[in-house]
């Protein structure tokens, strides 16, 4: 696909001339700017943009504070009330980086909400989706590192039991989680690595975001229509679109700095709401903290993960057919990665035609109990295991499973779709009509 | 449709901060105390903190420490604000371990507090940022949203919530706390009432000097606060102002393609 037709970057002057013949980055810049964009994107298209500020905002805040941190069981935590007390701005540097995790999950669901609403997965964006999978996989695994970096209690024991999750994995457990944890136990060898991955795949992230941007630049942004601009002619593809600079970048910066205003209400005035008072507690190996909680954006995966206990059917037949290696720790720790593989492939699981929820009047309920599934799984994530939790947290993950590997596929078999605009022009039109009332149809009439 | 989103946001940090309302400290009675730090306004009283300094100084440094407290920053603004000359004298009245010269010697302005001197007294520095007193509703998270964490409230009910009752165990004494999470711990009631002699008159009951050290560690838990909440108030001002800029922005590009005429510029 070569993409929606429109204007190209043509060099002027001399000097532009040379430097085009030999690096067009001009041109790809140009490219990237005016890329024709939908004109009827809403408010749920402006995460893209919070999320490229998170990214940047925690390479940034990490760069500085990775000057002033030390990576070694015994110094780790007062390294960081160094930052925190001597350091000149270093509490904001930590806070904004700390917060900056939680808006960037925030975004990144609403983002994949999005997605899964309006069917943006969907041919010809299964790359984009995928890499997108891939690039929450990595947020997860980074921001995981990073909790445990100021060695804490939660950084400790959160470390403890998700690096043991790995040792559940039959055969090869016990090995592997000597081999990640760089011996016998959560140490100073894990502190380092986790520092030194924590580094890492902020930029590997960087890499992906690219590829992310080039795969949907090439087929071009879904929107709530779900209806292909038209590729006939520039002409018809300018009826369509509008380029992103300034109409989206404009739009874009205004919802970011809304965001961005009630972020720095919570850096400014409750920086701790989020986190767990135990993590300025320093590790102690010896002590077991009462409740050990993952930080929110894990809640509703870590509810999955504690939802499939040894009573539980499924797991009872899964361990008699394998004859005993699949147990309920390693069946728990497949459901939680499977519900993230399950997301990736829903484009193929997604049998409806129609991309956008909005024109699919069944779809729409189970998408909506699917997000109301999501907050209540985060919820259960932070209760104790136990009852009426444990039951409740079986019901809303096999939900999640459910409406990826059943009900989506499902649907689009038996749901009959609405009717969906012709071009995204008549969408365009017809909210304007809506919106401007009885004179701004009359006005928009003659012209058309 | 921003209302709608913004709504769903502050929802979403509501549920979400469930994950903090399982906090340390338990399920124990804590009192909503009316300290001068809360809210977005709220600032340290830097007399509080003195008096708070003097009744940590005088009984609870007989077994916890402060170790991540430099004694210079008692000088600092937005804090028990000492003139130089008293923390020099303040840090003099300690003696620190110097590896330089292998022994012990007077405290610096540059030095640390020591660390706790009984084994099992928990170092004070973070205490008030390590223990929430508020909890729920239903793992929610909206009272810490709307009352702040209450580690400063947890410590200050825990000094005045002892119920008289002891018992033993393996040996130890335990005593009766009403706000403690298991009920009963090892560290008696430290204060009767006038432990202390406030220098500016203020009367030394046991409900004052609690609030009052409680004040002082929520400071050394937190000692630029002030400049965090000043810091944080600027930024919201000046990103509201520019919300607005950029929304009139907004607006005035899409006018043409939305059929409304474009607001003329001033001429």
């Amino acid at each position: 696909m070569a993409g929606i037709p429109h204007d190209h970057y043509e060099p002027k002057t001399g000097g532009e001339k040379w430097l085009h013949r030999r690096l067009p980055v001009v041109g790809l810049l140009y490219d990237t700017l005016m890329i024709p964009t939908p004109k009827n994107l809403n408010w749920m298209w402006i995460w893209g943009i919070v999320l490229t500020f998170c990214l940047a905002l925690q390479i940034i805040t990490g760069i500085v504070l990775a000057m002033h941190y030390t990576p070694h069981v015994d110094m780790a935590f007062a390294s960081v009330e160094h930052i925190m007390r001597n350091v000149n701005g270093g509490y904001m540097l930590r806070y904004l980086h700390m917060n900056g995790a939680s808006l960037f999950f925030i975004a990144v669901y609403a983002h994949i909400f999005r997605g899964l609403y309006y069917g943006s997965y969907k041919e010809p964006r299964e790359v984009t989706w995928i890499i997108g999978i891939l690039i929450f996989v990595l947020m997860m695994g980074t921001a995981f590192m990073g909790y445990v970096l100021p060695w804490g209690q939660m950084s400790f024991w959160g470390a403890t039991v998700i690096t043991g999750l790995f040792g559940a994995i039959p055969f090869v457990g016990d090995a592997l989680l000597t081999w990640l944890q760089g011996g016998p136990a959560v140490d100073n060898a894990t502190l380092n690595r986790f520092f030194s991955l924590h580094y890492l795949l902020p930029f590997l992230i960087v890499g992906l975001v690219v590829v992310h941007i080039w795969a949907f630049h090439t087929t071009g942004n879904n929107n709530p229509t779900g209806v292909e601009v038209r590729r006939t002619s520039k002409e018809d593809a300018e009826k369509d679109t509008v380029p992103f600079w300034p109409y989206y970048v404009i739009k874009d910066l205004f919802a970011l700095a809304v965001i961005l205003a009630v972020f720095f209400a919570i850096v400014g005035f409750m920086p701790n709401y989020l986190g767990h008072p135990d993590n300025y507690i320093e590790a102690n190996p010896l002590a077991t903290p009462a409740d050990i909680v993952p930080e929110w954006y894990f809640l509703p995966f870590y509810a999955i993960l504690r939802a499939f206990t040894g009573d539980v059917w499924v797991v009872i037949a899964a361990n008699f057919l394998t004859g005993g290696i699949i147990d309920a720790k390693f069946f728990g720790v497949i459901a939680m990665f499977g519900a993230i593989v399950a997301m990736a492939l829903a484009p193929w699981l997604d049998t409806s035609s129609v991309r956008s929820g909005k024109y699919r009047p069944m779809f729409k309920w189970w998408f909506w109990l699917l997000v109301v599934d999501f907050f209540f799984l985060m919820w259960l994530g932070a209760m104790p295991a136990e009852e009426p939790y444990a039951t409740l947290s079986l019901i809303a993950s096999a939900y999640w499973f459910a409406y990826i590997l059943v009900i989506l596929p499902l649907l689009g078999v038996i749901e009959k779709p609405l009717p969906q605009p012709e071009t995204i022009e008549a969408d365009f039109e017809a909210h304007k009509a809506a919106k401007n009332g009885g004179s701004g149809a009359a006005e928009a009439t003659p012209a058309e | 449709m921003i209302r709608k989103i913004t709504l769903s946001a502050l929802t979403a940090l509501g549920l979400v901060a469930g994950s903090s309302a399982f906090a340390a400290g338990g399920a124990g009675y804590v009192e909503d105390y009316d300290f001068s730090f809360e809210g977005p306004f709220g600032t340290f009283d830097q007399m509080q903190l003195q008096r708070g300094l003097q009744v940590y100084t005088e009984i609870c440094s007989a077994c916890h420490g402060l170790q991540y407290v430099p004694f210079r920053t008692l000088g600092d603004s937005g804090g028990p604000d000492l003139p130089d000359d008293q923390v020099r004298a303040y840090a003099e009245f300690y003696e620190v371990y110097d590896p330089v010269i292998d022994d012990f010697r007077a405290a610096l302005p540059t030095d640390h507090f020591p660390a706790s001197g009984l084994e099992n007294a928990p170092d004070l520095s973070l205490m008030a940022k390590a223990r929430a007193g508020f909890h729920g509703p239903y793992g929610l998270g909206l009272s810490q949203l709307f009352n702040g964490m209450g580690g400063a409230e947890y410590i200050a009910s825990l000094l005045t919530h002892y119920n008289g009752s002891e018992k033993e165990e393996a040996g130890v004494v335990l005593y009766g706390n009403d706000t403690y999470s298991g009920g009963y711990l090892a560290m008696g009631p430290p204060l009767w009432g006038d432990d202390v002699e406030y220098e500016d008159g203020t009367e030394a009951t046991v409900e004052q000097q609690a609030q009052d050290v409680a004040a002082f560690l929520m400071w050394t838990a937190e000692p630029k606060q002030n400049a965090r909440k000043e810091a944080g108030f600027i930024a919201v001002l000046f990103l509201t102002v520019f919300s607005a800029l950029l929304y009139l922005t907004n607006k005035r590009i899409w006018a043409p393609l939305k059929g409304k005429k474009a607001p003329k510029p001033a001429e």
